[in-house]
């Protein structure tokens, strides 16, 4: 039972991070660790700055042929 | 000496010994039919020895890939594009990002020339060229805070070279997306299942942006659970729909799809990411990877039995049907992405290197990624050469030369040695639902029919068309999304250059800039996907060839930038590792080149199809295919434009290719003159494996640091 907990728990962690879902987690922390009383964006902010991103420079995640 | 241990000597001989037992019977079979078991046995046993033996040996000791020093990722991480990802999640995205219609359509146009000659290219040529160009690339931007491969040839080679590259990069591209939107174009055309479930598409993507958006900002999992599902809706919806009374609304022809096309092309790539590009890729990157683990377990179960010839008489003869030419050049350019691809390297300098925790983890994501699409590509050659090929070629060849009457296809295939019986013809059509398979060319329809094939064997015959339309689908999804994404680049690209004469175009978010730029690039693509669509003489038999030889130009561009960087770098012992495979490729694309331009024979040079037709026009004779003397003029203009464009893109390689050889002599001479721009050694951090397993060590050393981080 705990290790099929275990595996669900791998199997949800490797689709967050394969489909970039865990994008926000990953940037709070990242702020936090450098500057820990730094203001956070909002998630909501946080994504479209993130498309925005990709607007400005669309050879960010372009995929191939 | 460091002495192997017996049974790691055991595991290899016998993985040795199933490559070798896959290859012969591969080789030595005649006449009878060989299942598609060896053609994987030959495929999955060379793989691992390349990657256990010769990618350590690039890694270790040509690039001597270094585990203390800290990669872009970890010294400029910003928790946004630059941030170490874990190795098995940056396998996934580089995979993801490599994967696309290319490894799939071309071995199967390539299958015409039977399964031997291909799967030999895509075996051999990934393991010595393809996934080298990959790994090599990744590894000198990563040394290079992830530079992409254009600003590394402008650095390393000069502003000439990397100005030819620029260019040559950007005519690419609209080839590219020329070709793949008339894939899909031939694919979509006449078929109401097929157009019905690929526009619905459309509705679901931008659903999924306003849920992204507005509604759940960031919850991908949920919000691609929900395409998905919607998107299998459309798909069986699709059916209803080409039963109903508006079956008629989305029968379209060619011409329509066109216009459809490039009017989706130019919208979506003015609308913003959020809405369109950002959802739609998340639905292709699921299907994608979702489609290829379905085809990989059903070759494994089905193991179905390989029916084409393993070589066909067209490969010396050159006058095959699906394109023209002899076996050499013109296999090595049309299978493409599968074995050796220029593309890649765009995706492994830029977007990967600034992910990576360890510059040891490269052989895995470089090498390892580029084995996986190759193993793709041995999949669609195994789809296409599963089906009758009396089907096969009724299904690619040109309707100016089989006709649009299954009973003047089925004797024109049988007069190549293929016979096949109209009803049999009319059969397969009716198999999946659709009103003919005559002349489906661009490789997308037989592919769906070979994978619809497998996938029956498995689930049972009832669901054929829907695998066929699910395949179909599938295809459609990602190159749609590449039109969209590819126009965004070429358009950035054009801004890039138009800004150096009228400045405001540098400015990527100037709406009228964005909008000239957009309609250009589109106008351009949208330009040889009409032509490919009137052409009278088949447009994927003309303009495919022209696709392979850029996309294997521009790996020569690559080869030619990691070869200088070796020299510079003072590899020079080692520089042969990508110089053969770099030699290789200009030499067979060269030759391509040569004879698309030259040749004396009609089929296949370009200048000389154009004198052909217009002494015939002088002549007011109307030659078959063509049909009118509209025709006529339609040949002689493309075969001008396909002559002077193959021209222009060898010679602008020729320029790449020379100047880094001057970069190279000079080093070699006057090492004192040359500059490497590698950013300064950092000592790294992290502690991370180096391949997908860890090995013992590698975890006892994250078990060390672990239980130091915990002691003050």
């Amino acid at each position: 039972m705990r290790s099929l907990r275990r595996v669900l728990r791998s199997v949800r962690w490797y689709l967050r991070e394969l489909t970039d879902e865990s994008a926000y987690d990953r940037y709070v922390a990242h702020v936090r660790q450098g500057h820990p009383d730094a203001r956070v964006p909002s998630r909501r902010d946080f994504e479209r700055m993130r498309t925005d991103r990709q607007e400005t420079d669309p050879r960010q995640g372009f995929r191939c042929c | 000496m460091r002495t192997a241990n017996p049974r790691t000597v055991v595991i290899w001989t016998l993985v040795a010994l199933v490559g070798a037992a896959g290859w012969t019977v591969l080789a030595l079979s005649r006449g009878e039919e060989v299942s598609a078991a060896w053609m994987v046995a030959a495929a999955l046993g060379s793989y691992a020895i390349a990657y256990r033996f010769y990618a350590k040996f690039i890694a270790y000791k040509v690039l001597k890939v270094d585990r203390t020093r800290a990669t872009p990722a970890e010294r400029l991480n910003n928790g946004i594009d630059f941030h170490p990802t874990d190795r098995r999640v940056l396998l996934g995205h580089h995979f993801a990002a490599i994967a696309g219609a290319g490894p799939l359509v071309g071995p199967v146009l390539a299958a015409q020339m039977g399964y031997l000659p291909g799967t030999i290219w895509i075996i051999v040529g990934v393991i010595f060229a393809g996934a080298v160009q990959d790994m090599v690339v990744l590894f000198f931007s990563t040394r290079r805070d992830g530079r992409s491969l254009g600003q590394m040839a402008r650095e390393e080679i000069g502003p000439f070279g990397g100005a030819a590259a620029l260019v040559a990069t950007f005519v690419i591209m609209i080839i590219l997306l020329g070709v793949l939107a008339l894939v899909i174009v031939n694919a979509l055309a006449q078929s109401p299942w097929g157009t019905f479930s690929i526009a619905m598409t459309i509705p679901i993507a931008l659903l999924m942006g306003f849920y992204l958006r507005v509604l759940r900002p960031g919850r991908v999992s949920e919000v691609s659970v929900i395409g998905v599902a919607l998107l299998l809706l459309a798909l069986v919806a699709g059916r209803w729909v080409a039963e109903s009374s508006w079956a008629d609304t989305f029968t379209l022809a060619p011409s329509t799809l066109v216009v459809w096309m490039v009017a989706y092309g130019f919208i979506a790539s003015i609308l913003p990411v959020w809405m369109l590009l950002a959802p739609r890729d998340y639905l292709s990157t699921f299907m994608k990877i979702g489609t290829i683990f379905l085809l990989a377990l059903g070759v494994i179960v089905a193991l179905p039995t390989l029916k084409m010839d393993p070589v066909t008489d067209f490969a010396s003869r050159g006058d095959g049907p699906v394109f023209a030419g002899s076996l050499f050049p013109f296999v090595f350019i049309t299978i493409a992405c599968g074995a050796l691809s220029g593309f890649h390297a765009l995706i492994s300098s830029g977007t990967t290197p600034k992910m990576i925790q360890k510059e040891t983890q490269v052989r895995m994501i470089g090498y390892g990624s580029m084995l996986m699409e190759s193993s793709v590509a041995v999949m669609a050659l195994v789809a296409a050469s599963i089906i009758d090929p009396g089907l096969y070629f009724a299904m690619n060849a040109p309707a100016g030369v089989i006709g649009d009457t299954v009973q003047n296809a089925s004797q024109v295939v049988g007069s190549w040695g293929y016979q096949i019986s109209p009803e049999a013809l009319a059969r397969a059509a009716e198999n999946v639902e659709e009103a003919s398979l005559l002349s489906r060319t661009g490789g997308a329809p037989t592919l769906a029919i070979g994978v619809s094939e497998i996938f029956s064997q498995v689930t049972g015959g009832g669901l054929r068309a829907f695998w066929y339309h699910f395949a179909i689908m599938f295809e459609a999804l990602f190159i749609l999304t590449a039109l969209d994404a590819g126009t965004r680049v070429g358009r950035f690209m054009l801004q890039d250059m138009l800004g150096n004469v009228y400045r405001p175009f540098k400015n990527v978010s100037w709406k009228p800039g964005l909008a000239i730029t957009s309609a250009i690039v589109c106008g351009l693509w949208g330009y040889f996907l009409w032509v490919g669509v009137h052409e009278p003489l088949g447009g994927i038999n003309q303009l495919f060839p022209i696709f392979g030889i850029s996309n294997q130009l521009l790996a020569a561009v690559a080869l030619a930038v990691c070869t200088t960087l070796l020299v510079k770098s003072g590899r020079l012992k080692w520089a042969w590792i990508t110089g053969v495979p770099l030699v290789w490729d200009a030499t067979v694309t060269l030759t391509a080149s040569w004879q698309k331009v030259f040749s004396s024979d009609p089929k296949v040079g370009f200048f000389k199809q154009r004198q052909v037709f217009q002494d015939a026009i002088d002549r007011g004779e109307v030659l078959p295919p063509a049909k009118s003397m509209d025709d006529m003029h339609t040949v002689v203009t493309n075969s001008t434009v396909d002559g002077v464009l193959t021209a222009a893109l060898a010679i602008l390689i020729v320029v790449v290719i020379a100047d880094a050889t001057r970069v190279c002599v000079r080093h070699i001479r006057r090492p004192a003159l040359s500059t490497l721009s590698e950013a300064p050694y950092v000592e790294s951090k992290i502690i991370a494996p180096a391949g997908l397993i860890p090995t013992k060590e590698e975890k006892e050393e994250e078990r060390d640091a672990l239980a130091s981080a915990r002691t003050p």
